[in-house]
C-alpha cells in the first residue's frame, strides 16, 4: 500500500505575503527590493530608543482588499498587538502584528486538482511587519544585519487544515499567487520573498477523526519545493507511523538540495510571544464606507473570470484555468479580443505557441513585448487571408520580440500571402517543371510526392504562396 | 544666582532690553552648575560648548532685531530620557551610557524652535523607574533643600536642578508621578499633561500608555510658557491628541471664585503625613478665602490603583525594554559565547536592579497562562479608576490633594523595600492611569523640606488647572523660598 | 500563585536576563511580595468591565503611503558596537 492508501495526509498553510506600498508600514522608509544594506533604514525601522510607529494606510487598505478577495469577514474593530522575542534582525525585540483581531477571518479559496473543484478555508489574515535580513559569515560564526526589509508591511495568511495532498498544497499556493497579483497588493515572487510558505502536516489513518501530531514545514523556496518537501514529509511520517513510532511535534527545516527535512528541535526553544495590545498604536475602527470602498477597488478574480471564460467564450475549463492563473497573461487574452471575435483562436495561441515559446526560454510573460492588440490582429489577417497559418507562426514570433503590430511586420518583411491565381501559376508550373520524377511519382499513385511539390512552391515564394490555392492549383495542373 | 531667580518674563524683558545676551545667561548657568553640582549632581551630561556656539548664535539673531517668544535664549534642562541629537543620552543606564541619538525628539525640537539653549542633560531613575534618583546608575541627584535626602523622582534631576537655580526650566518625564513627585520634594512647580497633549516622540518609553513629557519651572507661569511651547499634536505620535491648543497664559486670571474643588478623603486617609494633610488644608482654605468651595469626595478604587500601575507599567517595560539587546546601540558585553549570551550579558551588565525587578514582573505578568490574571485585571481596574475621576469631574472642576505623601525621605532609606517605595506614589498614580492633567505646586514646609499641593483637572483642562495654582501661589508665598546651598 | 526559583528562571529567560543566585533568591521574593499585594485586584469583580489600553478615544490614525528620506548609513551605524561591510555584525544565530 502506498502512503496515500494507508493514511490521510492533513496540510494547513501559512503563507507571508509582502504588500508593495510605496513605504514601510510604519515609517516612511522605502520597500524597494535591492538596495544596498541599511540604506533604507531610519531610527523607526531601527527600533532606536523613543520612536513611535505611526500606520500606513495604504498597508491596510491593502490587507483588507486581499482579505476580500479571499472572502474572508473584515473586522468591525482591529488592533495591533506586539509578540514578543529576541532575535537580531527583530530591532525592537518585538513585531508588530495582530493577534486576537486580525484584520480578516473566516475566508476561503476554490482550488482546482485532477479536474475537481475543492473549497480550502482560510482562519484569518492579519497584517504585520516584516523582519531584517541575516547572512551568515566566518564559516557560520558570526551573521550581519541589514535592517532595510524591517517593517515592510506584510499579510500572514492562515488556512484551515483543509488540504489533503501536497498537490492541493501546491494549487492553493498557485491560487493565492493569483488572487494577490489580481488585486495587485503583492509582487508575489518567492525568490524575492516576497511569498513565503510554512507548512503544517499530519498524518492519521482513514476514518480516524482526531489529528495527528503535526510537524512545521519550514524554508521551502518555491511552489515545486513545497510540493517536494510535503511529499518527503508524507512518507517520513508514514514511516514512524508504519513502526509503531510517534510523530514529534516540532519544526523541520526543509533543504531542497538535499530532498530532505531537518529537525530544528533543541536549536529552538519553547516560545512565549507574550502578546499584548501595543500602547504605541490606537484601534482601527473599519466602517462600512470604508469597507464598501476597498471593496470596490477589487477587480475580477480569477474564477468569475475563468467563468466568465468558458461561459462567454467557449473555452475548456482548462484552458480558461490556465489563462486566468496568471492576471496578466489572462488581461493579454482579454485585450486581444477587442481586436478579434475569435476567442478560441486566441486561446489557442495563448496556450500554444506563446506558453510553449515562454517554458522554452524559461521566460515570464514580462520578457516578452506580445500585446493582446497584437494578438488580434495577427488572428484577424490570417481570418481574411492576409496571411497564412505558416507566415502567422513567423509573425508570431515577432510579436513576442520586438512588440511590433503584425500589419507592420508584415508590411517590413513583405509577408502577404500570394492569393493571385496568375501570380502563383507561373510558379507552380516552373516547380513541374524542374520536378518530373515527382510528378511522375504522384501520378504512379505516391500521394506524397504532392507535399514535396507544395514544399518547393512555398520555398519559391518564402512561404507566402496561399497554400489552399496552391493545392488547387497543383492537383488541376497534375491532373 | 540673582539671575536665576527672575521669572521668564523677567528675564526675557532683560533679553529684550539688551541688559544681558543669551550667552551671558548661559555662562550664568554654567556657573551656578560648577557651584552646585558637586552637591547635587542634577546633571549626567553637559553640553557647554554647544550650548555657547548656540548663544552666541542667538545673540546674532537677537541683535537683527524682531519678537522673539519667552523662551527665546533661556538656559534649560531636558532629562536625560528625552533623545537629543549629537547629544549623549543615557536614560541613566550604563546600557545607554555612550549612545548618541541620530534624531531628536519633538518636545526637545519644538524647545530648541522656541530659542531656548540645552545647558544638559539631567539625572533621573534609570529608565525613569523609580521616586528617589537613587536608581541612577551613574549617582544619585540629592535635594537641594538637604542633600542627605532624595529629590524624589525619576525627574529628580530637573527637579532639583531648577530648584538649585542651575537653569530657568526642565523637561521631565511623569509616568505615574515622576514630575510632580520631586517637584514636590524640591519645592517648585511641575506639571504632567493630559495624556496625548505633548508628543512622546524621542521620549524613551517606559510605560507607553502612561508617559508624559512636561515642564518643571519655579512658578505657574512660567509652567504655562514652556507648556506652551511643548504642547500640540504631532504626527509622528499616534497616540498624540489633535486639539487645539489654548494660550495657557491668558487663562492665568488670579480668579478662582466658584471653582468647585473635590478633595479625595483617599488622599488623606492612612499613610498622609499630618504635616502635609496639614499644608493641604491650609491651602484649600486659601481657595475658600478666594471663593472656591470644597468638599470632601470619594474616588474609591483608589487602593487599587497602585497594584494595578505597576503591572501595567512593568509590562509594558519588560517590552519596551527588548530593544536595549546589545545589537545596534549601547553597550555591548565583551566576549559572549553566542548570541544569546550577547542577549544576556549585555542586558544584565547593562540594568540596574530596579529595571531589572521591573522586566522580571512585567515578563511574568505577560507571560502564557498569567495574561488574564495579571495584565488584563490591571487594564479593566484602570477602566474603574478612570471611571472615578469621571464622576468626579461630573460634579468638580477640579481635584486638590497632597502630591506625595510624605516630604522627601532620606537617601538610602527606603533602598531595599521596593513595595514601600511604590507606595510613595499613592496620589499620583491613579493621576496617571485617568490620563488626566496634574500640577504640582509648593503649598508649605516640613522640618526644612518642601511640601506639594496637587491641582487636577479634567482631560485637556490644563488651563483650569493652571489658573487654579496660579491663584494660589499669587495668595502665598511658599513658591518664593529658595535652598540654601 | 507563588512564584519559584523555576519560575524566575524561566522568565529570566524569556527577558534575556543573566541572574546570579542572590539575585534570583531576592527576585523572587519580591515578586511574590509584589504579586500579592496585586492579589488586591481580585477583590473587585471586573467581568463586565472593559479593559482600557488607550485613555484617549482616538482611532484610525494613519499617515498616508509616502516615502521618506532614509538616513545615511553613517547615522545608520553611530552607535553599532560592531560592522562589517555596512551591516551590523552579531555572533552568529545559533542554527
Amino acid at each position: 500500500m502506498t502512503v496515500a492508501q494507508k493514511y490521510e495526509t492533513v496540510i494547513g498553510l501559512e503563507v507571508h505575503v509582502e504588500l508593495h506600498t510605496n513605504s514601510k508600514i510604519f515609517c516612511g522608509c522605502s520597500t524597494a527590493f535591492g538596495a544596498p544594506p541599511n540604506t533604507h533604514t531610519c531610527p523607526v525601522c531601527l527600533g532606536h530608543p523613543g520612536v513611535l510607529p505611526v500606520l500606513n494606510r495604504q498597508a491596510v487598505e491593502y490587507a483588507m482588499k486581499a482579505a476580500m478577495a479571499l472572502n474572508c469577514t473584515i473586522a468591525d474593530v482591529s488592533k495591533f498587538d506586539r509578540k514578543n522575542y529576541f532575535y537580531p534582525d527583530s530591532p525592537k525585540a518585538y513585531q508588530i502584528s495582530q493577534y486576537d483581531q486580525p484584520i480578516g477571518e473566516n475566508g476561503w479559496i476554490d482550488i482546482e486538482v485532477n479536474g475537481e473543484t475543492k473549497r480550502i478555508g482560510i482562519t484569518r489574515l492579519h497584517l504585520e511587519e516584516d523582519a531584517g535580513k541575516l547572512t551568515h559569515v566566518d564559516g557560520g560564526y558570526a551573521s550581519l544585519v541589514d535592517f532595510n526589509r524591517v517593517g515592510t508591511p506584510l499579510v500572514e495568511i492562515v488556512s484551515e487544515p483543509d488540504l489533503r495532498t501536497p498537490e492541493e498544497a501546491k494549487a492553493y499556493l498557485e491560487k493565492l499567487r493569483a488572487i494577490m497579483l489580481y488585486c495587485d497588493v503583492s509582487d508575489v515572487k518567492m525568490e524575492e520573498g516576497s511569498l513565503r510558505c510554512d507548512a503544517n502536516i499530519s498524518l492519521r489513518p482513514y476514518g480516524q477523526e482526531k489529528f495527528g501530531t503535526r510537524a512545521e514545514l519550514k524554508n521551502m523556496n518555491s511552489f515545486r519545493s513545497v510540493q517536494r518537501g510535503l511529499e518527503y514529509e508524507q512518507v517520513r511520517q508514514a514511516e514512524i507511523l508504519d513502526d509503531g513510532g510517534e510523530v514529534v511535534q516540532e519544526t523541520r527545516r526543509y533543504d531542497d538540495a538535499a530532498g530532505k527535512s531537518f529537525s530544528m528541535r533543541g536549536k529552538e526553544e519553547a516560545h512565549d510571544y507574550r502578546y499584548f495590545p501595543d500602547p504605541d498604536l490606537v484601534r482601527l475602527n473599519i466602517s462600512q464606507e470604508w469597507k464598501e470602498a476597498v471593496r470596490a477597488t477589487i477587480p475580477e478574480l480569477p474564477d468569475a473570470r475563468k467563468k466568465r471564460y468558458v461561459d462567454t467564450f467557449g473555452l475548456s475549463s482548462y484552458d480558461a484555468e490556465v489563462i486566468t492563473a496568471s492576471k496578466k497573461l489572462a488581461d493579454l487574452f482579454q485585450e486581444s479580443l477587442s481586436y478579434t471575435k475569435d476567442a478560441k483562436a486566441a486561446a489557442n495561441w495563448v496556450m500554444g505557441d506563446l506558453l510553449a515559446y515562454l517554458n522554452a526560454g524559461g521566460l515570464e510573460l514580462d520578457d516578452v513585448k506580445l500585446t493582446g492588440q497584437g494578438l488580434g490582429e495577427m488572428i484577424g489577417l490570417l481570418e481574411n487571408g492576409t496571411i497564412s497559418g505558416k507566415i502567422a507562426k513567423t509573425v508570431f514570433k515577432a510579436m513576442l520580440e520586438t512588440g511590433k503590430l503584425p500589419g507592420a511586420i508584415v508590411e517590413e518583411q513583405g509577408l502577404v500571402q500570394i492569393s493571385d491565381e496568375g501570380a502563383l501559376l507561373g510558379i507552380v508550373d516552373e516547380v513541374i517543371g524542374r520536378n518530373p520524377q515527382s510528378v511522375e511519382d504522384f501520378r504512379a499513385g505516391k500521394d506524397k510526392a504532392i507535399g514535396f511539390l507544395v514544399g518547393q512552391i512555398m520555398k519559391e515564394t518564402k512561404g507566402k504562396a496561399n497554400p489552399a490555392l496552391v493545392n488547387k492549383l497543383l492537383m488541376e495542373r497534375l491532373k | 544666582m540673582a539671575l536665576f531667580e527672575l521669572s521668564l518674563q523677567e528675564v526675557h524683558n532683560k533679553l529684550a532690553g539688551k541688559e544681558v545676551s543669551v550667552q551671558e545667561l548661559a555662562k550664568e548657568s554654567y556657573k551656578v552648575i560648577a557651584e552646585t553640582d558637586d552637591a547635587i549632581k542634577a546633571f549626567i551630561t553637559l553640553n557647554e560648548e554647544g550650548a555657547l556656539n548656540r548663544a552666541a548664535e542667538l545673540d546674532k539673531q537677537l541683535r537683527q532685531g524682531g519678537e522673539r517668544g519667552l523662551l527665546f535664549g533661556l538656559p534649560a534642562g531636558i532629562k536625560d530620557n528625552i533623545v537629543t541629537e549629537g547629544l549623549t543620552t543615557t536614560c541613566a543606564s550604563q546600557f545607554l551610557s555612550n549612545y548618541n541619538p541620530i534624531y531628536s525628539a519633538t518636545a526637545a525640537r519644538k524647545l530648541e524652535q522656541a530659542g531656548a539653549v540645552t545647558i544638559g542633560k539631567l539625572n533621573m531613575d534609570e529608565f525613569a523607574m523609580g521616586g528617589s534618583n537613587e536608581n541612577s546608575s551613574f549617582y544619585p541627584t540629592r535635594n537641594p533643600w538637604n542633600t542627605d535626602y532624595v529629590p524624589g523622582g525619576s525627574s529628580g534631576g530637573s527637579a532639583a536642578s531648577v530648584a538649585a537655580g542651575q537653569v530657568y526650566f526642565a523637561l521631565g518625564s511623569d509616568t505615574g508621578g515622576s514630575i510632580r513627585q520631586p517637584a514636590a520634594y524640591c519645592g517648585i512647580v511641575g506639571l504632567k499633561p493630559t495624556y496625548g497633549l505633548v508628543s512622546r516622540f524621542g521620549l524613551v518609553a517606559f510605560a507607553s500608555s502612561l508617559d508624559q513629557i512636561g515642564p518643571l519651572t519655579k512658578n505657574v507661569e512660567d509652567s504655562a510658557y514652556v507648556l506652551q511651547a511643548i504642547a500640540g499634536y504631532d504626527a509622528s505620535d499616534s497616540t498624540s491628541a489633535n486639539v487645539d491648543i489654548p494660550d495657557y497664559t491668558s487663562a492665568l486670571t488670579g480668579d478662582v471664585k466658584g471653582l468647585r474643588i473635590g478633595v479625595p478623603k483617599e488622599y488623606l486617609g492612612a499613610g498622609i503625613d499630618p504635616r502635609v494633610k496639614e499644608a493641604v488644608l491650609e491651602a484649600l482654605a486659601v481657595y475658600e478665602s478666594l471663593g472656591a468651595t470644597w468638599e470632601e469626595i470619594s474616588l474609591p478604587h483608589t487602593e487599587y490603583a497602585i497594584a494595578a500601575y505597576y503591572l501595567l507599567a512593568s509590562s509594558e517595560a519588560s517590552s519596551n525594554l527588548a530593544r536595549f539587546d546589545g545589537v545596534r546601540y549601547g553597550v555591548r558585553a565583551d566576549n559572549p559565547d553566542n548570541l544569546i549570551d550577547l542577549y544576556r550579558k549585555s542586558r544584565s551588565q547593562g540594568f540596574g536592579p530596579e529595571v531589572k525587578r521591573r522586566i522580571m514582573l512585567g515578563t511574568y505578568a505577560l507571560s502564557s497562562g498569567y495574561y488574564d490574571a495579571y495584565y488584563l485585571k490591571a487594564q479593566k481596574v484602570r477602566t474603574l479608576i478612570k471611571g472615578d475621576f469621571d464622576q468626579a469631574f461630573q460634579k468638580y472642576d477640579l481635584i486638590i490633594g497632597p502630591t506625595a505623601p510624605t516630604p522627601a525621605f532620606r537617601i538610602g532609606e527606603q533602598v531595599g523595600d521596593p513595595l514601600t517605595m511604590y507606595l510613595n506614589d499613592i496620589c499620583t498614580i491613579p493621576v496617571s492611569l485617568a490620563g488626566v492633567p496634574a500640577i504640582s505646586v509648593p503649598c508649605g514646609m516640613a522640618d526644612g523640606l518642601p511640601i506639594g499641593l496637587q491641582i487636577i483637572g479634567k482631560a485637556f483642562d490644563e488651563t483650569t488647572v493652571l489658573r487654579a495654582a496660579h491663584a494660589f501661589e499669587a495668595n502665598t508665598a511658599h513658591h518664593k523660598l529658595r535652598p540654601q546651598l | 500563585m507563588s512564584i519559584t526559583i523555576k519560575d524566575v528562571q524561566h522568565v529570566a529567560n524569556l527577558a534575556r536576563l543573566e541572574l546570579s543566585d542572590g539575585e534570583q533568591q531576592q527576585f523572587m521574593e519580591q515578586l511574590n511580595a509584589i504579586l500579592k499585594y496585586a492579589e488586591k485586584l481580585n477583590e473587585l469583580n471586573t467581568d463586565d468591565v472593559q479593559p482600557t489600553s488607550h485613555v484617549l478615544p482616538i482611532v484610525n490614525v494613519m499617515r498616508e503611503d509616502v516615502k521618506k528620506e532614509s538616513l545615511p548609513l553613517e547615522k545608520v551605524l553611530l552607535n553599532a558596537p560592531d560592522e562589517e561591510d555596512g551591516q551590523i555584525r552579531v555572533p552568529a544565530v545559533l542554527e
